[in-house]
């Protein structure tokens, strides 16, 4: 009897170049065909137009008798007799190399610049395989973003996932490409390389960043892979693979530290509830699907640091929370899985203050272990604790204020009132060029504080109030 | 424990596969899908069809990829050579698997979770013509330095020993033994298999009765769990459920801790791995890692195994509390394990019940709680096993299925709040919402430590921070110039309550953990000061001069300044304490 493995792979090579004439069903971006021979889950699609061009798609269900396929450029124009398509018995991959920094892609990796496709040595699979926790090394290198709030309070660390919560009309453009321009490791001469993924923005929002890069002198470190507002919605699905397998190459294969921004995931999650509901599946929380958070976990987990690899994968995703609310499933999520998240502030912006950071809900997970002595300053640690711990007594005086009238206030509390002042004024708000250097940032940030009275710092030490408070 | 081919694929959906032409198949049987050799359970059977859920990436597999049988269930290996090894959510060895694949997690790959190769010096403790009943000790064997591992026979066997080996070094696959049972002669190694679905049988559960001591003030002194008891700390993202349970695990007075870390971040196991070996268990001197197994299904590891990573984790503690240890097991986070269970039930098109997860959801959460409780085990020990299980609420809503439900199967509840996380008072354990029900269980257990004065004083200051309450929504509307001195003394106590006592920073080396004698004292000294003051306050002193006595400062850092092995500073602080008010 011939055994059943070599005959499967004898067929797979022929059933590969296999093209079938006429699909059964087209329904947004999905296609049913039917009568095919046995494909793969999640294989690679060619879907061929009646032009002669070809769409790349991938299988998300296969059995016996039919098989959906998600068509990442959409299927706008394709009829049912006319169009052919073809399986490749193996999952959707991108060519990946060095060359692709200083270029521009869609979201499928294919330039969009003009230029020929960058000659590329090995091509990896865009899904990419989970990371064995063993084999990760614990992010804990200081980045200096040289912006106060951040460097002193929500410390940034190399191969940390730290997302930007932000709404519409809010600054987190200039602030995702004031720390792309102003991040550095202290005492080190590392630049990072940036990849930067679009996924359904507008094409000013991408040329700000183009810009930004541009004048600043780094376009040419820069990979950029938009799928823009008026791509096809799908293709924003692939997108950030995209941009991420480049991201590991360069991190994990030419160690290189690479900061990897995304923008905007809201749009992403959108596409994401849009193929849910066309398959009709089941619902969670406001019609996204049960499997969001895998599915982000699935990018978001690509970050951090690999043992005995020198790179890095820092990734910056950016979303606009929709309403600004906080406990929509996207930010939700999001921030069950990131290692904290800057949060802005509507509020703090229309009063001008720059960049809009809420004090309170913004977090940095990492920073407990990329600071303090040897790394930043030995108090920082108890200082960035103080100045959350008195800034939240602020907001509550703020209250009581509202409610009883400022002048009603007992001393303390007016002092609590111009703490509050002073810190959003001066240490949270600065320009958009400003680079502060962290010393500076915990000399503002301990001025601040110098205008309580020395009792109500109780996460300072004895020793650290000796030396900084008052001076 | 022949492979055999039991029907070929139909239909591939994510990690659900139909499977058709199904002969010989059984309900919860490990089977093998396609030449990829991925794993994988079947999960329902109906006529010559079946739905097997695949614990790996599915990627390639088409209809007609055939399905090998194992004909035995999913199953955990049991044996020496658990402690200090982290599994994936079906016990695959990560360690082995990183030697195999590299940094990534290959498909397909295996290792078996115990070591072939280590040699184990056995030492039994039986001898032929001695009779076994099932978890009977057949000898011992020291698998780290401070677990003596007792190996047990197997739950299905019984009858007499007709041969054993001497003392000497054996591998976990070596007959150690072997049994004239009804069935025939049966040999025994190490290591036996067990299915992770299937609760270990006990002779009896023992009430509960001991507190398990955490080192976590707010929880030992306000919201107890006693040994074998199950609690559930719910909170929205980044209020301190892991950070709460990595505390716990490391100073808490278990024997043997398991941690799950099911379907959050890869860098939290990392850090579980870095820092564990480092610690040293202030009970023992030994390394925390010396009492640790870690189960890793990482956020982005394949959902089907997020599923099964909480029973692999009951499984193993289950399989200590035999030996007679008390095992606490840590779950982080029953949320995405719920979650897991959705996802599966949603790709096979089951009707959903609330928010899209099936009707069976309560019955998974009370059977996975059930598992935990003080026990008399088959061989006569003793033993337990505590669940804490973290849970995510989307939107930090409580009111949600899985922590509606949760809450119906557990006694404890340690409720994260938001507004405590954001002004970073941590552990963020909201005093107001949390709860625990094994206040009288484990009354008893304090009395003969420390007379009456745990349950005096909690009581006390309960009530306290109860009235507390009330005042602030005074405060709130009138400010606090409204209230007399005595009532904003209230206040004022609470707010020292809160920042010298129940705060307690994961990071400091001193404040990590504080022994059951240091709370104790803290305490005192915090209701000296409240008594003390209070009369004070009835002769005529006023708030602003008691506020401002210096020793204050002193008492709110003394969780800092003071050591574990030093409480004698305690007492100084609190004779300074009552001269400074008497000077008043
Ligand atoms: N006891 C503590 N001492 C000091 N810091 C703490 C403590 N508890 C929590 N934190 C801080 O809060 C942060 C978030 O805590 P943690 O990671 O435990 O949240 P979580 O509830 O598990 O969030 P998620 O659901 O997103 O996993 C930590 O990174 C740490 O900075
Ligand atoms: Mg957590």
């Amino acid at each position: 009897m011939t055994n059943p493995n070599t005959l499967n792979l004898l067929d797979k090579e022929l059933l590969e170049g296999r093209e079938y004439i006429g699909v059964h069903e087209i329904d947004g971006p999905i296609i049913i065909i039917k009568n095919t021979h046995p494909v793969g889950y999640r294989e690679l699609v060619e879907c061929i137009d009646t032009n002669g061009h070809t769409r790349l798609g991938m299988v998300l269900d296969t059995s016996s008798t039919a098989v959906a396929v998600q068509v990442f450029e959409g299927t706008s124009g394709l009829t049912l007799p006319g169009t052919h398509m073809r399986f490749r018995g193996k999952p959707l991959t991108v060519s990946v190399t060095e060359a692709m920094l200083g270029r521009v892609f869609n979201g499928l990796g294919q330039p969009i610049d003009g230029g020929p496709p960058p000659a590329a040595l090995v091509s990896r699979d865009v899904n990419g395989l989970p990371v064995n926790p063993t084999a990760r090394e614990y992010p804990r290198d200081f980045i200096q973003t040289g912006i106060s709030v951040i460097d002193a309070m929500n410390t940034l660390i190399r191969g940390q996932k730290l997302p930007i919560f932000s709404g519409n009309g809010l600054p987190h453009n200039q602030l995702a490409a004031q720390i792309a321009r102003q991040a550095t490791l202290r005492g080190e001469n590392t630049e990072f390389a940036v990849v930067f993924a679009a996924m359904g923005i507008k094409h000013d929002i991408a040329r700000y960043f183009i810009d930004s890069f541009e004048s600043s002198g780094v376009l040419d470190k820069v990979a950029l892979f938009l799928s823009l507002a008026d791509a096809p919605s799908i293709e924003r699905i692939i997108t950030p693979r995209t941009a991420l397998t480049l991201a590991e190459h360069l991190a994990y294969e030419c160690g290189k530290h690479v900061l990897v921004i995304m923008t905007d995931i809201s749009n992403y999650c959108e596409s994401l509830r849009e193929i849910s509901t066309i398959r009709g599946e089941i619902p969670s929380r406001k019609g996204y699907p049960g499997y969001l958070y895998s599915d982000l976990a699935e990018l978001y987990e690509r970050s951090g640091m690999i043992k005995g690899c020198p790179g890095s994968i820092t990734q910056l995703p950016i979303l606009t929370m929709p309403n600004d609310d906080i406990s929509h499933p996207i930010p939700d999520l999001t921030g069950y899985i990131t290692e904290g998240q800057i949060v802005f502030d509507r509020d703090m912006n229309s009063r001008s203050i720059y960049p809009p950071v809420a004090g309170l809900p913004s977090l940095s997970r990492l920073m407990k272990d990329g600071i303090g002595e040897g790394m930043t300053r030995v108090d920082h640690p108890h200082l960035a604790s103080q100045l959350f711990a008195s800034y939240s007594y602020v907001k509550d005086v703020r209250n009581l204020a509202s409610v009883i009238g400022e002048e009603e206030l007992t001393a303390l509390d007016k002092q609590y009132m111009e703490f509050g002042e002073e810190f959003e004024r001066r240490f949270v708000n600065q320009r958009s060029d400003e680079n502060r250097d962290i010393e500076e940032s915990l000399t503002i940030a301990w001025e601040c504080l110098s205008l309580l009275p020395a009792e109500e710092l109780t996460r300072l030490t004895e020793d650290e109030l000796d030396e900084y408070y008052g001076r | 424990m022949e492979e055999q081919i039991i029907g070929r694929v139909k239909r591939v959906n994510g990690p659900v596969i139909e499977a058709e032409g199904i002969t010989n198949g059984m309900m919860m049987e490990l089977v093998r899908v396609s030449e990829a050799r991925l794993i994988g359970e079947i999960i329902k059977l109906s006529g010559a069809c079946a739905i097997i859920q695949v614990y790996e990436d599915t990627t390639g597999v088409a209809p007609g990829n055939i399905i090998y049988g194992s004909g035995m269930p999913l199953s955990v290996e049991l044996g020496p050579g658990l402690i200090g090894t982290i599994y994936d959510g079906i016990q695959r060895p990560l360690e082995r698997l990183a030697e195999i694949s590299g940094t990534t997690i290959q498909r397909g790959i295996q290792a078996p979770p115990l070591s072939r190769d280590h040699q184990w010096d056995f030492i039994p403790a039986l001898k032929t013509g001695d009779f076994v009943t099932p978890g009977t000790i057949l000898g011992r064997v020291q698998e780290s330095e401070r677990i003596e591992h007792r190996v047990l026979c197997p739950p299905d066997v019984l009858g007499e020993i007709i041969s054993i080996v001497d003392s000497g070094a054996y591998t976990v696959d070596e007959t150690i033994a072997t049994i004239k049972t009804s069935s025939g002669n049966h040999n025994l190694t190490m290591m036996h298999r067990w299915p992770i679905r299937k609760p270990r049988p006990v002779t009896d559960r023992i009430p509960l009765r001991i507190p398990l001591i955490t080192g976590q003030r707010v929880i030992d002194t306000l919201f107890p769990l006693a040994k074998g008891g199950t609690v559930a700390i719910p909170g929205g993202f980044g209020t301190g459920k892991t950070m709460t349970q990595h505390a716990i695990a490391k100073w808490c007075d278990a024997d043997i801790i398991v941690y799950i870390g099911c379907g959050e971040r890869g860098n939290e196991m990392t850090d579980v791995l870095n820092e564990f070996p480092k610690l040293i268990d202030p009970r023992t001197g030994s390394s925390l890692m010396e009492r640790t197994l870690l189960i890793a299904n990482t956020s982005n590891m394949p959902v089907s195994a997020r599923e099964a990573s909480i029973y692999t984790g009951a499984t193993l503690a289950e399989y200590y509390r035999d030996q007679g240890y008390h095992v606490a097991v840590m779950a982080d986070s029953t949320s995405r394990w719920a979650e897991a269970l959705r996802e599966l039930s949603g790709r096979m098109e089951e009707m959903p019940a609330e928010e899209g997860f099936p009707a069976y959801l309560p019955t998974r959460i009370a059977e996975f709680y059930e598992r935990a409780g003080y026990m008399q085990n088959l061989n006569g020990t003793e033993g337990s096993v505590s669940l804490i299980g973290a849970v995510s609420p989307p939107g930090g809503d409580f009111s949600e299925p899985v922590t509606q439900h949760t809450k119906r199967f557990v006694r404890c509840f340690w409720g994260l709040d938001r507004q405590l996380a954001n002004a970073r008072h941590y552990p963020a354990i909201s005093w107001l919402d949390s709860y625990s029900e094994y206040l009288d269980e484990v009354s008893p257990w304090w009395s003969t430590r420390a007379g009456d004065s745990w349950a005096r004083n909690r009581k006390r200051i309960m009530e306290l921070l109860q009235r507390e309450v009330k005042l602030q929504q005074v405060v709130k509307l009138v400010g606090p110039d409204a209230l007399p001195d005595s009532q904003r003394f209230i206040i004022e106590v609470c707010s020292l309550f809160k920042n010298a006592f129940l705060q307690q920073n994961a990071f400091d080396k001193n404040d990590c953990y504080s022994t059951i004698e240091k709370q104790l004292r803290m305490m005192d000294i915090i209701l000296l000061y409240a008594d003390m003051g209070e009369t004070a306050i009835r002769r005529g002193v006023t708030l602003v001069n008691l506020r401002r006595i210096k020793v204050l400062q002193d008492i709110v850092k003394m969780k800092l300044t003071v050591a574990n092995d030093d409480i004698a500073q305690l007492d100084r602080l609190e004779a300074r304490l009552i001269r400074s008010i008497e000077k008043l």
